[in-house]
């Protein structure tokens, strides 16, 4: 044997027996994996509560998907951008006023009890309406939901609800609760919020604060075949740098939610066995947004917000800050929504001179040392790149003579100042598109929403035509019409700027290669993971 | 043994006065920053609406004003109640019993092996002061004591865990492993190698420079000088005169690293995954979440008054001047 023969499993197990005979008698030499398939992923975050159906965000999906599932899953293929789950069927009444789900049959709970149209009712009326934090918008005028057989539900709104909002609401809104652990119990503080009880294809079987969630089979899944995986157990990694290295020396099979730093994937996708895959995140698209504060009275000038929009090199932030893995948006609804995006929208170029010349029209002149005015800028520090897009905009408004003064503040800090107390001129923030404008993209731009309520109308905008629009849109049935409302919403938007779109990202999913049918779904990463398998 | 009962019972008289003002600095502090738990965990979770901020505010009073929120800790504290985490969801006590023991054999560890170390590479260097490997001694413990211990964690796992793999790259033990009893120790044991190490280098930097320095300046006192005219052996001299005399001021640095190592452990933990008292005091400021930080600080508090008396035990056993009224033991 040569050198370069010589494996780096062979030094491995010279190392291994060196150190063995000197201190420890024991050396595994991987991480024991049961043969058939224990898929260990990276976590970065532990939720407070791991109910979905309480609290619809990514974190929480991340692991819960798997363990509860939702009434439709978002798919590539599927009619309508859906697959069906629990539900199999729906469909909306002529006014709008009902909608009446199938549901699946000979689905049972993790804990052996049958899975009914009660179980449906109890989690609409009682969870989704009045406690979940996006489903509060999306069912607020559900009034009842009728069971007139253990497979139907329907669905019983006081005012016409456009069908095309629910369903594309269904895969983020709907984890579904069993009833008979629920009833007469505080919901929030319920053990079922942690100590999940769903009819997913895995049961959360071991939680260990600090170190792992342990997911294992659930033999009697509905789907045949299904899940491939004996387990899936979620590492709790919090050190981005660490979920790279874990991946590397085989520890993890896989690393969803660009929890590989993006700087890294260069290097690691050309580590043999290592995948960079960026698709299976349509779903759930994170926009780049400059927050405009118009209390300000420089701000509430059109042609100053348009300037800012032409200091902006999109093309820059996408291919520098995002490393390429991000598009320039052109409005508030992203490309990865073909149902409702509108290209031909007004757009800024990247235009300093243009810039500059609106900002002398709107009457602020160069004063001494070529500065117009200074502006407070917040960039929100939840990723790395709304910071950096910070750093960035601070140059891109000084070569236009705006003065920006960056505060940098951490989540809760930044929160604050913006949302509740509204001291800004301008922040970062990255709002989530989510299936439909009505979810999480409206109440960008409404008026009238109090104070204090993250990822709002932070900045006091108001317009009286877009707010018509919105609340039209909000009772329009007929999805062709509904969808052009949100047509025009959206150039009402990128034409007057209340806010100003940057670029639209999805995340980057890091895996080994025996990870098998990764990323088939647009919210593949928040999604069952059924057909997950390994190679073995 | 009268002295230390006395000296124990004076340091607990004593640390009380010193735990209440660590418990109302720190809330003042974490009040003087922007935002709070509820802010946090509506960020968490992507964002609400008014009314869940507002009942969730009401829920964990922190609509109450300051006075009265630092009250009902201090009532609840009388009872040897830490209060209940807003950011976890579960009583603080049990958080705290659940992550110390990992820091407490991180730290523990890395203070065995760095004041081991430390000391017996500084009597090697102070034996001969000014020879080679003194000179390569001190200038190596100079670059080493010039690294962060986060840079120094990083490269270990790189090196060790994922070009050599020889070690794991994270947590504290393999994950769902069902190992119990010496297979289970060892196993910690293996994953505490390269954290051990990264934060154990730094600290024994330290030791052997004051241990270095120690000796330097033992070598040039009377009774050194008296039993070298002795003609004692040199070896005889460096370790039951200079070495022994040059100990004391390594064992009161060893209290006062006690504390920093808590605080060092905080990076270490992170870059590493090990679910410690470091890691859990980030979350905690990260989520404002005031009763679960306080009672971190409370429980570090106390463990640091505790190190010191055992410093000063000690202390008091090597150097028989310390408490004149004893006879030499």
């Amino acid at each position: 044997m040569t050198i370069a023969t010589l494996s780096r499993r062979t030094l491995l197990q010279a190392g291994g027996a060196l150190l063995a005979s000197t201190a420890l008698p024991t050396f595994a030499l991987a991480q024991g994996a049961p043969a058939g398939g224990r898929l260990i992923v990276a976590a970065d975050s532990e939720p407070k509560n791991l109910n979905p159906a309480i609290v619809a965000s990514n974190g929480v999906f991340f692991i819960a998907s798997k363990v509860v599932e939702p009434l439709a899953e978002a798919s590539f293929d599927g009619k309508d951008g859906l697959a069906p789950r629990l539900a199999t069927s729906w469909e909306g009444s002529t006014d709008g006023k009902s909608v009446t789900f199938k549901l699946r049959e000979g689905v049972k709970w993790h804990d052996g009890k049958p899975f009914t149209s009660a179980d449906v009712a109890y989690s609409a009326l009682n969870i989704w309406k009045p406690l979940q934090n996006l489903g509060r918008l999306v069912f607020a005028n559900l009034e009842a939901v009728d069971t007139p057989d253990a497979t139907t539900a329907v669905f019983r709104f006081s005012k016409p609800t456009p069908l095309q909002l629910i369903r594309n609401a269904l895969p983020v809104v709907s984890s579904v609760v069993p009833k008979h652990l629920y009833e007469g119990t505080d919901i929030a503080t319920n053990p079922a919020n942690v100590k999940l009880v769903g009819t997913g294809p895995f049961k959360l079987t071991e939680y260990k604060p600090g170190e792992y969630y342990r997911l294992t089979k659930n033999a009697d899944y509905w789907g045949k075949g299904e899940p491939k995986l004996d387990e899936i157990i979620f590492r709790v990694l919090p050190d981005r740098a660490g979920a790279g290295a874990a991946l590397e020396a085989e520890e993890i099979q896989l690393a969803a939610f660009s929890a590989v730093p993006l700087t890294d994937l260069a290097r690691i996708s050309k580590v043999p066995g290592i995948k960079v895959i960026s698709k299976g995140y349509e779903a759930l698209t994170y926009q780049l947004v400059v927050e405009i504060n118009h209390r300000r009275k420089e701000l509430a000038d059109v042609k100053v917000r348009q300037a800012i929009a032409h200091a902006i090199d999109k093309k820059f932030v996408v291919d520098t800050i995002f490393l390429g893995y991000a598009a320039a948006s052109t409005g508030p609804v992203p490309k990865n929504a073909p149902e409702f995006y509108d290209a031909s929208v007004p757009t800024y170029a990247f235009d300093t001179a243009k810039a500059n010349a609106l900002l002398d029209e709107a009457g602020y002149k160069k004063g001494a040392g070529g500065t117009r005015f200074s502006l407070k800028l917040r960039p929100a520090p939840y990723f790395n790149e709304t910071k950096q897009f910070g750093d960035y905009l601070r140059q891109a408004l000084a070569a236009v003579g705006i003065d920006a003064q960056l505060i940098n503040a951490d989540s809760a800090a930044h929160q604050k100042a913006v949302y509740t107390d509204h001291d800004f001129d301008l922040a970062i923030g990255p709002p989530v598109f989510r299936g439909d404008p009505a979810i999480s993209t409206t109440i960008l731009v409404r008026s009238g929403i109090p104070a204090g309520v993250p990822f709002s109308n932070q900045g006091g905008y108001e317009n009286k035509e877009l707010d018509g629009i919105i609340a039209k849109a909000a009772e329009t049935v007929d999805t062709a019409a509904r969808t052009e409302l949100y047509k025009q919403f959206q150039k009402i938007v990128a034409t007057d700027l209340p806010l100003i779109n940057v670029a639209e990202w999805g995340f980057i999913t890091v895996a080994r290669d025996t990870v098998q049918n990764v990323s088939n779904n647009p919210r593949w990463a928040v999604s069952n993971w059924s057909d997950t398998a390994l190679k073995s | 043994m009268n002295r230390a009962i006395r000296l124990i019972r004076r340091r607990a008289i004593s640390s009380i006065p010193v735990l209440l003002i660590v418990v109302v600095l720190t809330f003042l502090l974490l009040e003087s920053a922007s935002g709070d738990a509820v802010d946090a965990y509506l960020l968490s979770i992507g964002g609400g609406d008014a009314t869940i901020a507002q009942s969730l505010r009401q829920a964990y009073g922190l609509d109450q004003s300051m006075l009265a929120r630092l009250w009902l800790y201090f009532s609840s504290l009388a009872t040897f109640d830490l209060g209940w985490s807003v950011a976890f969801g579960r009583p603080v006590l049990d958080l705290i019993f659940e992550r110390l023991p990992n820091t407490l054999l991180l730290m523990g560890s890395a203070t065995a092996l760095s004041f081991g170390l430390g000391s017996a590479l500084g009597i090697v260097a102070g034996a001969k002061p000014e020879s080679i490997m003194d000179r390569m001694l001190s200038t190596g413990s100079l670059i080493l004591y010039a690294i962060p211990s986060f840079w120094l964690g990083l490269v270990f796992s790189i090196v060790f865990a994922v070009q050599l793999r020889w070690l794991p790259t994270s947590g504290i033990e393999t994950i769902a492993s069902g190992k119990a009893g010496l297979a289970r120790a060892m196993d910690i044991a293996r994953h505490l190698i390269l954290p051990v190490g990264a934060l154990a280098l730094i600290y024994m930097a330290l030791f052997l420079r004051v241990m270095r320095a120690g000796m330097a300046e033992a070598w040039t006192l009377d009774f050194v000088l008296f039993a070298r005219s002795k003609g004692l052996s040199r070896t005889r001299i460096v370790l039951r005169h200079v070495a022994r005399n040059a100990l004391l001021p390594l064992v009161t640095m060893l209290g006062l690293q006690s504390a920093a190592m808590l605080g060092g452990s905080v990076v270490i933990e992170s870059i590493f995954a090990i679910p410690g008292f470091g890691r859990l005091a980030q979350e905690a400021v990260s989520g404002r979440d005031a009763p679960l930080l306080m009672g971190i600080i409370v429980v570090s508090a106390v463990l640091v008054i505790c190190v010191n008396l055992l410093v000063d035990l000690v202390y008091a056993a090597l150097d028989p001047r310390v408490g004149a009224s004893e006879p030499n033991s």
